[in-house]
This record gives C-alpha cells, structure tokens and sequence, in this order.
C-alpha cells in the first residue's frame, strides 16, 4: 500500500502560495518553518504559548477541524493580526488524511 | 571572506542567523555547532516529545535545505577552541579557521552534572541535548521506576511525561519548595498538589547519598542520605545548568556568572555579541542584572543582535516570559515576580484557572497564569506599557485585563 503525505496549501497576505507535503502527525506550523514558508514563526516550538503562528483556515475545511482547546481560543484572543471566525493556531493542527489538501492563509503580522 | 561567525544552534544561534538574512544582511553567515545535528529546538524534549510520534523531525528549526537557500554555512559537529580578538578569528577543533566581522556567542549553558557515586552508571541521564533525550529514550521502555533528581521546570516536565507514560516515579527535592527560584510559593503548592494528584511521590529536603547499580552496571537503586533506599531503572538529574561562559572567559570578556552584555546585547569586545541563556544584562523589568535560561529571552536577544549587525536600530529591552506544561496545566509566566510586595489573584484553583498578579507597591510587575492564557498575553502587554489594574479589576477573573490597553 502507498502512503500518501497529506499536502497543505500555505497561502501568504499577498496571495501567492505554495504547497507543502507534510508526514501525518506534524503540525502544520512546523511544516512552513521546516519548508521556510514565511508568515508563521512558531516560537514556541508548538506550545500553544506564543501565538506567533496565527492562521486562517478556508472555510471549506473549518467543520473538518478538530476542535479547538480553550487555551487555543484564549491565545487566539491576543493574535498580532485581527481575528477572525476561521482563525486558528497552526500548532494545534496536525497533517493528517482527512486534512489532505487543507488550505490556509497566513496573516499580515505575527507579533 | 570574512561575515558573521555564530557560535551555537540553539534558539540564540539559531534565530541569530535566520533574523540575519531577513534583516538584508548580505555578508557571510556562518553558524558553528558542536552537537552534529541540524539546530533544533529543545523544549519539546522534556515536554511532548516522548509523547509524539511525530519524531525528531518536528524539532528541527528548519530543513537542511533553508539554510542552503539563505546561504547560512552550518558547521555541524564542529567545536570552537579559542577566540583570537586581536586578529578577528576563531579556532575550530578541524584546524581550520574562521574570520569574522561580528562574532555571536549563543553558546548556551552547561549541565550540571550528579557527582554522587554512581552517577556514570548505565540508566542516569539528564534533559539537554537530542542525544540526551535519546539515550532516555532508549532506556524508558523497559522502566518501571523512575526516580528524578530535582525540583525544577525540567525535572518536573518529566515526570509528568513519566506518568503518562505509566511510570512510578518519585522525585527528589533538595529544598522545601517544587520551582522555588521561578514561581511563588502559592503557585509552588499548588502544583505539588497537581503532581500528588498524578500519583508522584516527591520527597523534600532529600540527599542523595549513592546511585547502586547490578552487576551489568545498570542502575538499581537510588539511597538517600537518610538510609531511605528507592528501587529505580532510571535516574533523571534535572539539577540545573549553569552559563557556559569558558571561551568567552579564556578571551577575557567581561564574565561574572554569564557573559556581560549591553542593551544591544554587544560584550565588553564591540564586535562580539552574546544571546541566549549564557548572556547577562540589566533588565529594566527586574530593576537588576539577570541571566535568563528562557526561549523568549534567547529569540529576542538574537532579533536585536541581527539588527544591530545589519545596521538598523534596536535595543534590547523585552519584557521576560517562560512557559512549562507539566499534565494537562499550562503555566506561563510574564515578568519577574521576585521583590513582589503584594498580589491578588483571580480564577480560582479549584477549577485549575487562575492567574496571580504580582505588584511591587502599587506597578504590576509580574503575572503567573495557570490554564489562562489570555491573562498572560495581557499581561505581557500591560508590564511592558507600565499599566497597572486596579485590585478590582485584577481580582475579576470576568474582567478581561486587554481591554485597558485599547485606548
């Protein structure tokens, strides 16, 4: 049997963006530091404690989710960039199938 | 060619180099360090990485291939002899060496090591480097017992990664109190109650007199100074770590407990920088000069270096915070709350959410927040503006403390 590596579409604030493969299990911040995909920096090495990798999740992928922690939706209440209803933290969401394809899109600032 | 020269790959040495090139540095960049592996970050080690699957992978900073593209030269595995500062070299245990324009120490901190009898047996390790965890790693499957040596932020991470592992363990603690140095005695007992809850059996005032071990060398036993004996197949020493300041000592910077540093985190040498928990300075939140051993203070050290080097202006001047998670807590912690004169609390602990707020007479200066981030990412913009909540405010856990700084 083939493993596939779900992929996850990064898009940055100007709009370009790039696809990432990503072994199931990593998060998704870890996959744009790993892979230099700017716009997400992750300074706490995916604690949950810095909110430095803000994102906003497509809509078409936000039921597919697993539920945010309130630790999660505390921090997302201290984001550099305005939050908005699909805001997330990227260091609470792992790679995995269901998520294969998943697109996000980064803020304008981090801190 | 000559460029920047960093010495070390932790979060200093690191965030050094990467803040380097998206400064607009152009010059030559490279980062000398001697654990062989591409720099990571160690957080985790002693936190969730045991409990991931996600593998060692997940703690790289980056891929190999970032610093290639950014022409960041990593030298791996490969240790710094000497500073020359009259000629602006340093001496790589290759024989080659190396000239640099700036140098940056981000040379971190050294173990401090059990000197117990014993203390080499097969099944003693400490939480530092990958190769630490790993050696850890290797040896947990088969443990039933685990008895960890201290009472810190490390030693208390893992034995909470122990238990959930399903591990007895037992932890010895010098003094009275758990995190004596980084947190009050509140949030100290309080935690002690969350460790006993988990079932740890944590002894205070403990000495230890020798680790035994079989006939294989394996670690048996750990006894106490007391006679207490305490079956164990792993012994963790979390005892502390201590700044390793030699190269900059043997260069003759200006050292005392740590490397000295300005606000632009510049030594007694302008051309040599030091970040990261081996730097000392005057910190105007505590009011005194201060190493700090946190992520935080390595990262923001690093952006300020990496400015100054690319000819822009900045000043280190952030305000501390740390973080441990230790079962399913989340404790973060903004300012220092040594000299405190007062605090009020809000959240209560019963529901294990609750913040203390930390005054020295009337100025907030620092905030301990278990379960309640948003207290703590207030509170990190709150010190840093010089604003203060009224005791009202502070002791209304409804009240949200980011709302008095929109204006």
């Amino acid at each position: 049997m083939r493993c596939i590596m779900p992929t996850v579409t990064y898009v940055d604030f100007e709009g370009e963006s790039t696809q990432q493969e990503l072994a199931e299990g990593m998060t998704l911040m870890q996959g744009a530091v790993m892979n230099g995909v700017e716009g997400i920096e992750g300074e706490c090495s995916g604690s949950c404690a810095c909110a430095t990798c803000h994102c906003y999740v497509d809509d078409a992928w936000l039921s597919t989710l697993p539920e945010m922690s309130e630790n999660e939706d505390e921090m997302l209440d201290d984001t550099a960039s305005e939050r908005k209803p699909n805001s997330r933290l990227s260091c609470q969401i792992k790679a995995s199938a269901d998520l294969d394809g998943i697109v996000i899109h980064m803020p304008e600032e981090q801190e | 060619m000559s460029g920047v020269v960093i010495v070390g790959g932790g979060h200093a040495g690191y965030q050094s180099a990467d803040s380097l090139r998206r400064s607009g540095y152009e010059g030559r960049v490279t980062l000398v360090d001697g654990e062989g592996h591409l720099p990571y970050q160690r957080p985790p080690l002693s936190k969730s990485h045991l409990l991931e699957s996600a593998g060692e992978d997940a703690l790289l900073f980056r891929s190999q291939s970032y610093f290639k593209d950014h022409n960041i030269d990593l030298k791996l595995g490969i240790r710094v002899n000497a500073i020359h500062r009259d000629s602006k070299q340093v001496e790589l245990d290759n024989g080659e060496t190396l000239i640099y324009e700036q140098l940056v120490l981000a040379t971190g901190a050294k173990l401090r090591q059990l000197d117990v009898p014993g203390s080499k047996l097969d099944g003693v390790g400490y939480i530092k480097s990958l190769d630490d965890i790993r050696y850890i790693q290797n040896h947990l499957n088969s443990v039933e017992e685990v008895v960890i040596i201290g009472g810190g932020f490390i030693a208390l991470e893992f034995a909470s990664t122990a238990v959930k592992l399903g591990k007895k363990v037992v932890v010895l603690v010098r003094g009275k109190k758990l995190m004596a140095n980084a947190v009050s005695p509140e949030l100290s007992d309080y935690m002690l109650d969350i460790h006993h809850q988990h079932g740890v059996d944590i002894r205070f005032g403990a000495e230890v007199d020798h680790i035994s071990g079989d006939a294989n060398a394996n670690v048996e036993a750990v006894r106490l100074k007391d006679g207490t004996l305490l079956p164990a197949q792993l012994v963790l020493a979390g005892i502390g770590v201590e700044a390793d300041t030699e190269l900059a000592v043997t260069a003759k910077l200006l050292c005392h407990d740590g490397i000295i540093v300005d606000g632009q985190c510049r030594t007694s040498d302008p051309d040599i920088f030091a970040a990261g928990d081996s730097a000392k300075y005057d910190n105007p939140f505590v009011g005194t000069e201060i190493r700090l051993e946190s992520v935080q203070n390595a990262v923001d050290q690093a952006k300020v270096i990496a400015q100054v080097i690319a000819g822009q202006e900045a000043e280190y001047h952030s305000v501390p915070w740390f973080w441990s998670d230790q079962y399913d807590i989340k404790m973060q912690m903004v300012g220092i709350h040594h000299g405190f004169t007062h605090f009020y609390q809000r959240g209560s602990m019963e529901d294990d959410k609750f913040s203390l707020l930390f005054y020295r007479d009337e100025q907030l200066i620092s905030i301990h927040s278990i379960n309640r981030p948003g207290d703590h990412m207030a509170g990190r913009k709150l010190i840093t503006a010089g604003i203060s909540p009224t005791r009202e405010q502070a002791e209304d856990a409804g009240f949200k403390l980011n709302t008095l700084l929109k204006k």
